[in-house]
């Protein structure tokens, strides 16, 4: 009985809080058919919004699983001074508030920032946002890897080495096919975050339609214009790409656990 | 042939090893024998060059190999936890070290097919490590470190991970492996019993130091300390003097030089009987003895018998202080 209350108000719970909202959001788009629905996510601003939405976590998400390998790779096997202070820098972007990320950058690369002198259109353009999506999205990758690689120890790379292996034979033929559930898990992760994060990009790109302006920022324009169709037409199509990773996740997730 | 020359390696201000020399002749199956702790992993590692020393140096085959990678030394090593390539199969695993020399497919193939008919493998080729037995994937690593044809082969504990039959078997089979392969080979291990039975030279190490080397058989009887008399075999005190309890004689009637003692309890170990006993002045002593002699005497508990302390093997000045006797 214990066990049955418990399990209801875990779904209860799951169920007001993300299933109820997420159902609206479809609810509302579908409501009025789909004609509609294709009419607002074909406008050139969303088609706009969707592509650059692609671009950024396409740049964003492999710098950050080349850097994320590198990262867990110096934490678990390296041996260097201020290692705990790296180890604890990486979870800065959980710790920070998206927004002050956004401050933050403005204040390095704006007109009046450190680097503004230098000339280079960072804000306001791709590669602030760009820049924005790497720093929110930076662990992911690190954190799903560093754990396994801690598991599956050092032995097997040492075993290669006495075969003959140089560094780099090692990791590609042993420690990478090792990692490469966790590193996976960490790209998905990464990825859903790049495509939701709203805060730092809000700030950096200046939300020129069809331009610099990411699909999270046409619903929130949408929003304020009462265009609520239209806000939830953006959503809809945002709900999808996280839920597709999502369930990438979950089958990903199932094949690890099948396979060690 | 193997050379360390006053190897000396720290973790941490751990002395690990203390000025450390071993020869391995060409072609021998020497063991490293010693407590944990006492030195004979890391010792191996630095073979192996999986350690750098902090002083000293390392000759592979001739060759000086101090400040040679692992990956250039041309050695085979074994692992206790067998470091199995966990998504690759027995035969990839196997192939490994020669695919990374760029052999002709059909050689490597050839070549493993022959390596796991010698390892008791064949037919398993397609299959992954996490569907092998412990011993089968201990035999696999041996394919893999032989694979490479190594100068020489390293292995660290390698049956410490197997069951107490399983061990007994492949022990037996590496010693019949090494004859017919030759490969020189340095062993790994705490188990005196597994060093004796395997190895044709012995190297007995204790914190960091090597107590004594030589023939397994020399050691035995003219350890060169009561440490490695202790390490090596069992051993009784009597009057501050340690002995091999098999040496002890026992007689159901007074002798020469004999002495009264009680036994204290009869220990059945299949062919041996241990007996443990109380001597007048109330110290303890343990004897070995057949079950015939066992027999013939009808021991009990309780019972009194008279207990001659061996006439040969003069008492020993130990160079270092006196370990405590293991029992």
């Amino acid at each position: 009985m214990a066990r049955l209350t418990l399990r209801f108000v875990a779904l209860a719970y799951l169920g007001v809080l993300l299933v109820v909202p997420v159902g609206v959001v479809f609810y509302r788009t579908f409501e009025h058919g789909l004609g509609s629905v294709y009419d607002s996510i074909t406008t050139p601003a969303a088609k706009g919004a969707f592509w650059l939405t692609v671009e950024v976590a396409a740049i964003a998400v492999p710098l950050n699983a080349v850097f994320g390998v590198l990262a867990a790779i110096a934490l678990v096997r390296g041996r260097f001074p201020g290692k705990r202070l790296f180890d604890a820098l990486l979870d800065l972007p959980f710790a920070v508030s998206p927004v002050v990320v956004g401050l933050a950058l403005l204040l390095v690369w704006g007109v009046d920032g450190w680097f503004g002198g230098l000339g280079l259109q960072v804000i306001f353009s791709l590669p602030g946002i760009v820049l924005a999506t790497i720093f929110v999205s930076l662990p992911f990758v690190a954190r799903e890897v560093a754990p396994v690689l801690r598991e599956i120890g050092d032995e097997q790379e040492q075993a290669a080495a006495t075969l003959g292996a140089n560094g780099w034979q090692t990791f590609r033929r042993v420690t990478l096919p090792a990692i490469r559930w966790g590193l996976v898990y960490g790209v998905v992760l990464a990825t859903a975050r790049a495509i939701g994060e709203f805060g730092a990009v809000s700030v950096v790109s200046g939300k020129i339609s069809g331009e610099t302006e990411t699909l999270t920022l046409l619903v929130e324009k949408r929003f304020q214009n009462f265009d609520l169709a239209g806000a939830y037409a953006a959503s809809a199509l945002l709900a999808v790409i996280a839920l597709a990773t999502l369930i990438a996740m979950t089958v990903l997730n199932k094949r690890r656990e099948d396979t060690t | 042939m193997i050379k360390v020359n006053s190897v000396t390696k720290r973790f941490n201000g751990f002395v690990a090893l203390d000025d450390v020399s071993i020869d391995v002749p060409d072609g021998s199956l020497t063991a490293l024998l010693g407590p944990s702790g006492s030195g004979k992993s890391t010792l191996l590692r630095v073979i192996a060059g999986l350690e750098r020393p902090d002083a000293g140096s390392v000759e592979v085959g001739g060759e000086e190999a101090t400040h040679l990678p692992a990956q250039k030394r041309d050695v085979g090593f074994v692992f206790q936890h067998y470091a199995a390539f966990k998504h690759m199969t027995v035969r990839d695993n196997v192939a490994f070290g020669l695919a990374i020399r760029k052999r002709p497919k059909d050689q490597i193939r050839r070549k493993v097919d022959e390596l796991l008919e010698l390892v008791g493998l064949a037919g398993f080729h397609s299959r992954y490590p996490a569907q092998l037995s412990g011993g089968q994937r201990q035999r696999m690593a041996l394919a893999r470190a032989l694979a490479i044809e190594p100068r020489v082969l390293l292995l660290d504990e390698p049956f410490g991970a197997l069951d107490a039959n399983v061990r007994a078997d492949l022990r037996a089979w590496l010693r019949r492996l090494h004859d017919e392969v030759h490969v020189t080979t340095v062993l790994v291990t705490h188990d005196q019993e597994e060093a004796m039975e395997v190895a044709s030279n012995l190297v007995v190490l204790r914190d960091g130091r090597v107590e004594q080397a030589g023939a397994p058989r020399d050691i035995y009887e003219h350890p060169s300390n009561d440490f490695v008399m202790g390490f090596i075999g069992p051993v009784s005190s009597l009057d501050g003097r340690l002995v091999r309890p098999h040496d002890l004689v026992l007689r159901d009637e007074p002798g020469e030089g004999a002495e009264e003692a009680m036994v204290e309890r009869v220990v059945h170990l299949g062919f041996e009987v241990r007996v443990e006993l109380v001597r007048s002045g109330g110290e303890h002593v343990v004897a070995q003895l057949t079950r015939t002699e066992a027999d013939e005497l009808e021991l009990r508990e309780g019972s009194i018998v008279w207990l001659r302390p061996p006439v040969s093997g003069a008492p020993r000045t130990p160079d270092r202080p006196p370990a405590a006797p293991l029992s």
